[in-house]
């Protein structure tokens, strides 16, 4: 929570706003889905946040955390990534066939999943940067690209993790996932990231207004570059835990599950603006926690799955929405 | 000034088209004579009438990313209604546009009402629809179109030298034509305009509220009548509408309309659409695998957009030049 005051406090000139930013309200809806689930959950006879329960939304929130993570930087560059779920498949495969079921390889696997990831980022920030096409159609050519590879090159899970290395999916300290924890150390580290170092602020800058930022002495393409290569190592980092849950590599475990919108929707729920500039990691985790909350909540109840994209549709919009009026009215005052 | 002028943009495009076609013509016998390009025309029509619609949103400076899930909506409803009897189809096919109707104003209210960026409000619509449907369904479709609500995507009327003119292709040259009548007239200009510079048209007078909302409206209209084609054309499943959403923005863009609005034609937007399915129907001919035609896509979008980017960078670096560029 230190990281959710500080982040609060560094919004500038908007001190009696303070206590109502959109990090604020996203812990205060997940305090309040929390409270309203429980009351549900057990007045259907069971109980929400029980072993099993805690266990459930973190595990939810360890993949989609790693992907949304990576989004919100690329995000408040202002720019998008919508390529995170096709390569997070891709680097369980390729974690999964370079292990092979071996110990000796573990560690040669993963990292050469994230240099693809890193590659994959690279190639997104260049086309965005330097053959200045608009992220959104750079990124979902290279995730077609990728479609095209997988589709080519294989028809279903392949590779194999050794069991040691599936500790790193299923080991846990009481209710809580070791992965989870891992998960949320890269966020604070991505907290620190954006908001205590140069290039970090340079991302808001960026996002805030390119031409600006390049006016004041900012190198904006390298930013963005950046931007996109972290993201992208993130999402290869989400492929590997899924490699390590799976026991193999799926060539669609990431878009089976929607990683791509389903991150950007964490992100915006987080409060970041989609537009840049805005926003940060404390806020996104929340978001995140919404979300696998919303799922726990409707497997205790029973729900339909279908009905759970209906409601998170309404959420997602509801939220935005709140966002906004409140800063309009912020900006008219 | 011509009128016939083409606007800023859609060159690259038509050349891209023309070499296209020019491929098929010696990569398949069937494009030798005009009926393996109506053909063409015909596949190409839902994505076309689709890629209009999404053009009006993308020029007036937002996204419809609903359009696709829309669509199946369309037609999972379509066939649970009409059930295979004719006598539906008519007060279904009313039923479908008010329907369309209705998730245009959401999409539209929300965005302009409740300031939410548009890529999230149809983000959101795409959720619920998509959703909604299979809660519907059970992720299954049942019941069957009539014949005569099949008619508009499959039949055609006979038309001397041409041989059969498909409906679809008829339908696809009304709407293109009815869209550059729109943006000629003075409502079309100033969607374009909201998608310059929203603030501009609000000090000048403009209603920009309205204007968004209409844009969502017709993208949404228009994503039904693409819907009724689709269900003609290929029939009734859950599957019908997915990713039709990326593929229209696609055409658009590939169309050299600028994403964020203010920029490009539709006839460009229109252009890119028909571009993409001659795209896919050339890798069919030449035997690219389906399973990489996505990614050869991938690499030609990107091409393409890059190619219309580093385009306007440069007129940009050049502003001296701009008149005459934008009179040519």
């Amino acid at each position: 929570m230190s990281a959710v005051g500080v982040a609060a406090g560094r919004l500038p000139a908007r001190h009696r706003a303070v206590a109502f930013t959109p990090v604020v309200v996203v812990y205060l809806a997940l305090a309040a889905l929390l409270v309203v689930g429980s009351v549900l959950v057990a007045l259907d006879g069971g109980v929400l946040l029980d072993h099993g329960g805690v266990l459930n939304i973190l595990t939810r929130s360890t993949v989609l955390g790693l992907v949304a993570i990576g989004q919100t930087l690329v995000i408040v560059t202002g720019s998008l990534d919508l390529s995170v779920a096709y390569l997070a498949g891709l680097c369980s495969l390729i974690a999964a066939e370079t292990m092979a079921g071996s110990t000796a390889m573990v560690v040669p696997g993963v990292l050469a999943a994230l240099a693809v990831a890193a590659v994959v980022g690279l190639v997104n920030g260049l086309v965005i940067t330097v053959l200045k096409a608009n992220a959104f159609i750079a990124t979902l050519g290279v995730a077609l690209v990728l479609r095209g590879y997988l589709e080519h090159s294989y028809t279903g899970p392949a590779g194999s993790v050794p069991r040691a290395f599936q500790h790193l999916g299923y080991d846990r300290i009481g209710p809580v996932p070791v992965s989870a924890l891992l998960m949320l150390a890269l966020a604070a580290a991505a907290w620190w990231y954006l908001r205590r170092t140069r290039t970090g602020y340079h991302m808001y800058a960026v996002g805030g207004d390119v031409d600006v930022a390049r006016l004041s002495g900012v190198r904006t393409g390298r930013t963005i570059v950046t931007a996109h290569v972290v993201c992208a190592v993130m999402a290869g980092l989400a492929g590997v835990f899924l490699a390590s849950r799976l026991g193999s590599g799926a060539p669609y475990v990431g878009t089976d599950a929607g990683y791509d919108l389903e991150s950007i929707a964490a992100v915006v729920l987080g409060g970041t603006a989609l537009a840049g500039g805005r926003g940060g990691v404390a806020g996104t985790i929340g978001g995140v926690l919404i979300l696998a909350t919303l799922d726990t909540i409707f497997d205790d109840l029973g729900v339909n799955s279908f009905f759970k994209d209906v409601v998170r549709g309404v959420v997602l919009v509801v939220a935005v929405a709140l966002y906004a009026r409140r800063r309009h009215t912020g900006r008219s005052s | 000034m011509t009128r016939l002028r083409l606007a800023d943009g859609t060159a690259p495009v038509l050349v891209v088209l023309v070499v296209l076609l020019v491929a098929l013509a010696f990569a398949g016998p069937a494009y030798s004579e005009p009926s393996g390009y109506l053909a063409l025309l015909k596949r190409a029509a839902p994505l076309v009438v689709l890629a209009v619609g999404q053009y009006f949103v993308v020029v007036s400076g937002g996204f419809d990313l609903s359009v696709g899930s829309l669509v199946t909506a369309e037609v999972v409803i379509a066939a649970r209604l009409v059930d295979g009897d004719d006598a539906d189809t008519a007060w279904v096919v009313a039923l479908l546009l008010g329907f369309g109707l209705l998730v245009g104003l959401v999409n539209g209210l929300v965005t302009t009402k409740l300031l939410v960026p548009s890529f999230i409000v149809t983000l959101g619509m795409l959720l619920v629809l998509d959703g909604a449907v299979f809660l519907w369904t059970g992720g299954a479709p049942r019941g069957a179109l009539s014949p005569s609500f099949r008619v508009a995507g499959r039949g055609g009327a006979d038309v001397p030298l041409l041989g059969q003119v498909p409906w679809s292709v008829v339908v696809l040259l009304v709407v293109v034509g009815a869209a550059v009548w729109f943006m000629r007239g003075p409502t079309g200009r100033l969607l374009v305009a909201v998608g310059d510079n929203e603030k501009a048209v609000h000090l000048a007078g403009g209603r920009v509220d309205r204007l968004r909302l209409l844009a969502f409206v017709l993208s949404a209209l228009l994503a039904t009548v693409a819907a009724i084609l689709l269900a003609g054309f290929a029939g009734v499943s859950a599957q019908v509408g997915q990713g039709l959403e990326f593929r229209a923005i696609t055409a658009v863009v590939l169309g050299g309309v600028l994403l964020g609005g203010g920029r490009g034609s539709v006839v460009a937007a229109a252009a890119g659409a028909v571009t993409l399915e001659a795209l896919f129907s050339l890798l069919n001919l030449l035997g690219v695998s389906g399973a990489l035609e996505s990614a050869v896509q991938g690499v030609i979008i990107i091409a393409a957009v890059a190619y219309a980017a580093r385009g306007t960078a440069l007129r940009h670096l050049l502003p001296h030049r701009k008149t005459t560029v934008d009179s040519t």
